[in-house]
């Protein structure tokens, strides 16, 4: 005899669930896949090689692409890390104050404005103060728009841990700068951590904005990877884009693990 | 507010005030002034960007004559957000009801498996869908292989691309909300209304959805907001033919040199933007006061 | 908590490597050139050479390169512009007067590209490479006859809704022109008014504004016909043996991309050397080769692949017009053509 559904059971519910992460997962598996084929088609399998991945590898463009990528994303999500965790501080410590709420708009502007927007009015404001493009006007607009994502977990972090651990500090004759470096900011940690780890990815991924106020010599990779789509499809693309892929979700986990780590 | 106060808010005020905020106010003040040749602006008073919205010089008589073509970029890119957010709530509502439903061990697990795919780079993803969907692509080597079309579909480089590239962008920020809303909902007012003879379907739409419904809202303009100023997905799956909003900006700043108009589309979008966050703030306020 | 110490300090270690890279070159040259134009091969020969670290950046139409630099962008030292264009970025004072013709290896220069129009006597550029802008067609889809505009403007049943455009202004104006039978650089209302009204009537027939995927989506099979240009048409063919490039009788444009310095370029002398180095006829031709366009230096053919004297592409058939270059027009026309491209673009 079949065990009836329970009442909260909705008949094919389950089944839009399976849609829906066939599509989630789907065409980015399919790139996987393909990245590892032997051939250069994007239909038939011709059997298991890595000869993508040492071309792309090898390929100039893509390894200037990744170094600058790469000292992009650490300067601008260690500098909005700096910021964000400066801002939560004053925003979740002591009472509240006149103007907490604008200040909370203000930091959460890049995620409110869209994109495009974003890009172009940096691109006018640098041009129109004679600011040059290039590594500085990138790290600058990468910082702005980390800002937020740094600031979500660090904030998250630090309404949960209780003021008496600095009161007893304090207490104990520990300055305000000591109860805040030796008890407070190694419980803050874990959030700091995960801001700074979604801060870096999403600097890495960033295309518009990016695309806006760049200058010579400063191509990110995705810069790269869309100079190479809109010139021709390559299996070298599904292997730069596997690469990308492994390093979002490996930093997406450790975010997520340390975030939720108890103190 | 005291002096640390400031001093620990002072790096956000420098950083997004100066870099964000204020560029936003000169692009607005940019909007007002003439474009120049090539690209740049004249510092001249001009009204120009916006008349040109519905209006365009004749060319043989140079008279301002009504048109609906730029009007029709916007349209149509409210189609899109529209169509992606309906599209979006149909498989996203199920979804976050049946994730929400399962046992707290698998849970997060679910969580998880919905939120990876927002933090892996859009361009890579928007590519992965528009190298599954192309006319030689895996899609349509798979429907002629199971015999079911005769020619390729086309479906690269047509709206209904770009509806699925959103769909598939934003997704995840559908699901999340909603799932949020769906697991703080006490399941024994089902069971209440089950003994009293409703329906599921009935419950589902007098019960779950009402209590829910902050959670659906906010998930709405989660996918509405990002799809209407879109850039990538109509630039790379529509073929740069059939622009949205985020595309006719750009455009302004690349191959077209005309700033000032760029600016008030920029502006326009912008509004509409922050029309929708002020009716979510509300509706958040206002469910706040309820409770 | 140990764990993520070290993690950033490994973060910290990191980016400081990065910022400081052990081994630097003597000198620098920031090159800005069109996408897939630059052979690697040639690069690495000349950082060899001179000890000099090159970086490449890409743009994918003269209108982008001069919009950009229109906004303020400054940095690069080489460009790589069109003939218009040339005059253009001349009268803008955005090139540096180099006395490109003392330049040793000017001396290979063919003759006929000396006294351009656009750059008199060759004080700002030398020859890149020259070719034609028409359009490819699969003749696996239509097999009738595709030496006439009437392909992208008014196409055959087989091509329809098949047809790739550049992302060019000048490229689709005039072809447009040429197609009506109107000349080029055109202030004329009416004849503009008919132009608009001939586009945006065969915007339908048309798949999409594609300049750097113009061969790409002719392999893939997502276009049967495209406009391009003749050595990327050449690649194309080499990619899908059923593509044809065409020469219509009403026309096509003929083109020549230059190497100018721009003002106030950060390396100027390595700039200077780059330039001379590209007018050598043996690296002119690995360009030749790469690109498949033709050489503006004498001297390349030893030099040169066997299968580029034989491509249709780079040799018009008997009969075939001559290709035509188009100056850069007045002020008055550029912003009447921007307007026809901005409303066929919506």
């Amino acid at each position: 005899m079949r065990k009836p559904k329970p009442i909260s059971a909705y008949p094919g519910f389950s089944q839009v669930t399976w849609l829906c992460m066939a599509l989630l997962y789907a065409p980015i598996l399919v790139v996987a896949v393909y990245s590892f084929n032997a051939i250069r088609s994007i239909t038939t399998w011709g059997g298991f090689s890595l000869a993508w991945y040492a071309k792309a590898f090898a390929n100039p463009h893509i390894q200037a692409a990744t170094l600058n990528s790469l000292v992009v994303a650490v300067a601008a999500s260690v500098a909005a890390t700096v910021i964000a965790t400066a801002a939560a501080l004053a925003l979740a410590r002591g009472r509240g104050f006149r103007g907490r709420g604008g200040v909370f708009v203000l930091i959460n502007l890049p995620l409110m404005i869209p994109e495009i927007v974003t890009a172009v009015a940096m691109l006018i404001f640098f041009l129109a103060i004679g600011f040059q493009l290039g590594l500085l006007t990138v790290v600058i607009a990468h910082t702005v728009f980390c800002v937020p994502f740094a600031y979500l977990p660090i904030a998250a972090r630090l309404s949960g841990i209780e003021t008496f651990y600095e009161d007893a500090a304090q207490d104990l004759y520990a300055d305000r700068w000591r109860s805040f470096r030796f008890v407070l900011l190694p419980m803050m940690m874990p959030g700091i951590f995960a801001g700074l780890m979604l801060a870096f990815i999403i600097s890495l991924d960033d295309f518009i904005i990016t695309n806006m106020v760049t200058g010579p010599g400063t191509t990110t990779l995705p810069l790269a990877i869309y100079g190479m789509v809109r010139v021709g499809f390559s299996p070298e693309i599904n292997a730069i884009s596997t690469v990308m892929l492994l390093v979002s979700v490996f930093f997406v986990s450790l975010s997520y693990l340390v975030g939720r780590r108890r103190a | 507010m005291t002096r640390a106060r400031l001093l620990l808010l002072s790096p956000t005020l420098a950083m997004i005030g100066f870099f964000l905020l204020l560029p936003v106010a000169l692009m607005a003040v940019y909007s007002f002034l003439s474009p120049g040749t090539y690209g740049g602006v004249e510092w001249l008073l001009s009204f120009d960007a916006y008349i040109q919205f519905f209006f365009e010089r004749d060319f043989l008589t140079d008279e301002l004559v009504f048109h609906t073509s730029y009007l029709s970029i916007y349209f149509r890119s409210f189609v899109q957000a529209l169509a992606a957010t309906v599209i979006c709530l149909l498989i996203g509502f199920p979804t976050a009801y049946f994730i929400a439903t399962r046992p707290p061990a698998t849970r997060s697990a679910w969580v998880l498996l919905v939120t990876v795919p927002y933090w892996v780079n859009l361009l890579i993803r928007t590519v992965s869908m528009l190298f599954v969907l192309r006319d030689e692509g895996p899609l349509n080597g798979a429907l002629a292989a199971a015999g079911i079309v005769d020619a390729p579909l086309r479906i690269a480089y047509t709206d209904f691309a770009v509806a699925l590239g959103l769909v598939y962008s934003y997704l995840p920020f559908m699901v999340l909300p909603i799932y949020a809303a769906i697991e703080r909902f006490d399941f024994s007012l089902m069971e209440a209304a089950c003994d009293l003879y409703a329906g599921r379907w009935t419950i589902l739409r007098r019960i779950i959805l009402p209590t829910v419904k902050p959670g659906v809202v906010a998930g709405c303009l989660l996918v509405f907001i990002p799809s209407l100023g879109a850039y990538i997905a109509p630039d790379l799956l529509g073929g740069g033919k059939n622009l949205m909003i985020g595309n006719l900006v750009a455009l302004q700043f690349q191959g077209s040199r005309n700033w000032p108009f760029g600016a008030a589309a920029a502006v326009l979008l912008l509004s509409a933007v922050l029309v929708a966050l002020t009716v979510l703030a509300r509706r958040r306020a206002l469910s706040a006061a309820g409770n | 908590m140990k764990i993520v110490q070290s993690i950033l300090v490994a973060l910290v270690m990191s980016a400081a490597a990065v910022f400081s890279p052990p081994a630097a070159a003597a000198g620098e040259l920031k090159l800005w050139n069109w996408f897939e134009y630059m052979p690697q091969q040639l690069l690495d020969k000349f950082s060899a050479e001179h000890d000099v670290k090159v970086t490449l950046d890409t743009y994918d139409s003269n209108e982008t390169l001069l919009a950009k630099l229109k906004s303020g962008v400054r940095g690069y030292d080489v460009a790589v512009p069109g003939d218009y264009m040339v005059a253009i970025l001349i009268q803008e004072g955005f090139l540096e007067k180099i006395n490109a013709n003392r330049l040793p290896n000017f001396r290979h220069v063919d003759p006929k590209w000396v006294d351009v129009s656009f750059d008199p006597g060759r004080e700002y550029s030398v020859p890149y490479q020259w070719g034609s802008t028409a359009f490819s067609v699969d003749t696996s889809v239509y097999g009738g006859d595709i030496d006439t505009l009437a392909i992208l403007f008014d196409p055959p049943p087989q091509l329809r809704g098949k047809i790739n455009m550049l992302r060019d202004v000048n490229d689709v104006l005039n072809a447009g022109l040429r197609y009506l039978g109107h000349p080029r650089c055109n202030s004329n209302r009416a004849q503009l008014a008919e132009l608009n009204n001939l586009l945006v009537g065969a915007k339908k027939h048309w798949l999409s504004f594609n300049s750097d995927g113009a061969k790409e989506v002719l392999v893939s099979g997502d276009a049967a016909a495209g406009m391009i240009w003749n050595g990327f048409g050449m690649k194309a063919r080499a990619e899908r043996a059923s593509l044809k490039y065409a020469y219509p009788r009403e026309g096509y444009t003929a083109w020549m991309d230059n190497l100018v310095v721009l003002k106030g370029a950060p390396n100027l002398e390595n700039a200077k050397l780059f330039l001379n180095f590209m007018m050598a006829p043996e690296n002119a031709a690995v360009l030749t080769n790469f690109a498949k366009y033709s050489a503006g230096v004498k001297g390349v053919e030893p030099y040169l692949e066997a299968e580029l004297s034989a491509a249709n592409e780079l040799n018009p058939p008997t009969g075939a017009p001559a290709g035509e270059f188009v100056p850069s027009c007045p002020p008055e026309v550029v912003r009447l053509y921007d307007r026809i491209w901005t409303n066929l673009l919506k």
